[in-house]
């Protein structure tokens, strides 16, 4: 590659500033809506009782929103943030990238418009109808190309693609094929279809896609993310690059298999069940892999825990990612997911791994990201990090406490039998038993939102102070 | 060919590949590679 000295060659910043103003805003209006349905479970009649604003629509619109809306806009803003630094190029595809970005922006308003309307496919996290699935797989191969093109212009002397580039293009790749599999749809009308698949290979199909959208939307992008911003925040390379290595391909090999547990003492045969425990268990191993190499990142500067409010987004998400990720296997097991399925144990795991990992890190990052993108040393207040960061541990920490208490109380109480074999509760008991726990969730949410609009707000003060800065490329190595 | 002897070669061939994933990425030879990617954050900004 030959460039003229007098017209240096940008990064494309556009997109990642885009993405992550973005996010930032999507998390507010998922997190809005979650803590929208935690008060329905309290108070019932906020419903409206209006169709659209029923708890049956507004669930997957506050899942969608967080996942897709919210991950997915830090997830692209990221990983282009990332592979531009790691490659020492521009992001290859031209005006795609841009593409990306509105198509993305086009599936969300499309998903928060139709979900509330009652259009659905039914399968969870996967509930868009097809035109939208459509819209989906095309936005998805063309950030493929984006993403990897970059990685194939990488500049000469950079002959490594760096981890975190590894941990993205798994996540790209293993998305586009759980999506496409998974929405195989017969059309029946312009927003109506029926799933390919019949009976329990639905149900399986299902789960190896939702499984996989945790294990490789939610944590393979995730550590992607970790693996760029924690080194960067510490200062200091990467513990092991050889665990790295070694954990990814665990991950890969493992995670695939491990979505029957979500389908235990069903109609799934019981060898295609244990097979799903057994890889579920597995997983420990690289997962925690992952955790031990961002946490042993900081030996010799865990000091700067102490005054770094961003560092400390990062690292508190890896604990909260290690002890969900002990939590998973160990619910996976056979015996304890008979306590725990169908329970708040459930609600209480995913969003320990979702507010305490993916949500933390993801701020993390763009605490990181935002004041560089415009031309700010630090964010507008380095005060309101802090407070954002005790708002959202106080607030995840009452979230799935209370989450946990209520579902081993539900399990315990659900199997408890009379000496004549007749039910000791009946199910209205463990709901009202319930009651209490659903408070001290909605307030565990909200203190979350809180924080999430202290964000907003420190976001746009930074933003509006500073401008939008373009980044030049480093020049090529004369001998290169 | 029995489906199960496929499914069972692939097993296997996965593991196998995995264990050579794991001695090629502690065998000495890689140190400086390694240090090398390890550092590609610092590079450029």
């Amino acid at each position: 590659m030959s460039l003229n000295n007098s017209e240096a060659v940008m990064y494309n910043d556009t997109v990642v500033r885009q993405f992550s103003i973005m996010a930032v805003i999507w998390g507010v209006v998922g997190m809005l809506v979650g803590v929208i349905i935690a008060a329905q479970l309290y108070i019932p009649e906020l419903n409206l009782g209006l169709p659209w604003t029923s708890f049956g629509r507004l669930r997957p619109l506050h899942t969608n929103a967080v996942i897709f809306a919210f991950g997915g806009c830090t997830l692209f803003a990221t990983s282009y943030y990332v592979v531009q630094r790691t490659c020492q190029t521009r992001l290859f595809g031209g005006s795609l990238a841009s593409f990306t970005f509105w198509a993305w922006q086009l599936v969300i308003v499309a998903a928060a418009v139709s979900l509330p309307l009652g259009f659905t496919q039914g399968k969870e996290y996967a509930e868009l109808e097809w035109p939208i699935d459509i819209l989906i797989a095309v936005t998805w191969v063309s950030y493929a190309i984006v993403f990897f093109g970059t990685i194939g212009k990488r500049k000469v002397k950079v002959k490594h693609i760096y981890v975190a580039n590894w941990f993205f293009g798994a996540f790209i790749i293993a998305v586009a094929l759980l999506h496409i599999v998974n929405s195989a749809a017969i059309p029946a009308d312009f927003m109506k279809s029926y799933s390919a698949y019949a009976g329990v290979q639905d149900a399986m199909v299902q789960w190896w896609y939702g499984h996989n959208a945790v294990g490789f939307f939610l944590t393979a992008g995730f550590l992607g993310i970790m693996y760029y911003f924690v080194p960067k925040q510490v200062e200091r390379p990467v513990y092991s690059y050889r665990l790295s290595i070694v954990h990814f391909w665990a991950l890969i090999f493992t995670y695939m298999w491990a979505g029957p547990h979500h389908l235990h003492y069903t109609a799934l045969p019981d060898w295609t069940q244990s097979l799903g425990m057994v890889f579920s268990l597995i997983l420990l191993a690289p997962s925690w892999g992952g955790m031990i190499n961002g946490m042993m990142t900081m030996s010799g500067a865990w000091h700067k825990l102490r005054s770094d409010p961003i560092l400390r987004f990062l690292i508190v998400s890896l604990s909260f990612y290690g002890m969900s990720t002990f939590e998973g296997p160990m619910m996976a097991i056979k015996t304890v997911n008979a306590l725990s399925h169908y329970t708040d144990w459930t609600v209480g795991h995913v969003h320990s791994g979702a507010l305490g990992w993916v949500g933390l890190v993801s701020m993390g990052a763009l605490y990181y990201m935002i004041p560089r993108l415009f031309g700010q040393k630090q964010m507008y207040s380095v005060k309101a990090i802090e407070l954002h960061f005790w708002m959202a541990t106080i607030g995840i920490v009452l979230y799935i406490a209370a989450m946990w208490i209520a579902g081993v109380m539900q399990g315990l109480m659900w199997r408890g039998v009379n000496p004549d074999g007749t039910l000791t509760y009946t199910f209205v008991e463990s709901v009202k038993a319930t009651y209490p726990f659903y408070a001290l969730r909605l307030l565990g949410g909200l203190l979350y939102l809180g924080g999430m609009v202290v964000m907003l707000w420190n976001v746009l003060k930074t933003a509006s102070n500073g401008q939008s800065v373009n980044v030049p490329v480093p020049p090529v190595a004369a001998h290169a | 060919m029995d489906i199960n002897t496929l499914r069972i070669i692939a097993t296997v061939a996965s593991f196998v590949v995995f264990i050579g994933i794991v001695v090629w990425a502690w065998s000495r030879r890689r140190e400086a590679d390694f240090n090398e990617a390890a550092n590609l954050p610092f590079e450029q900004d």
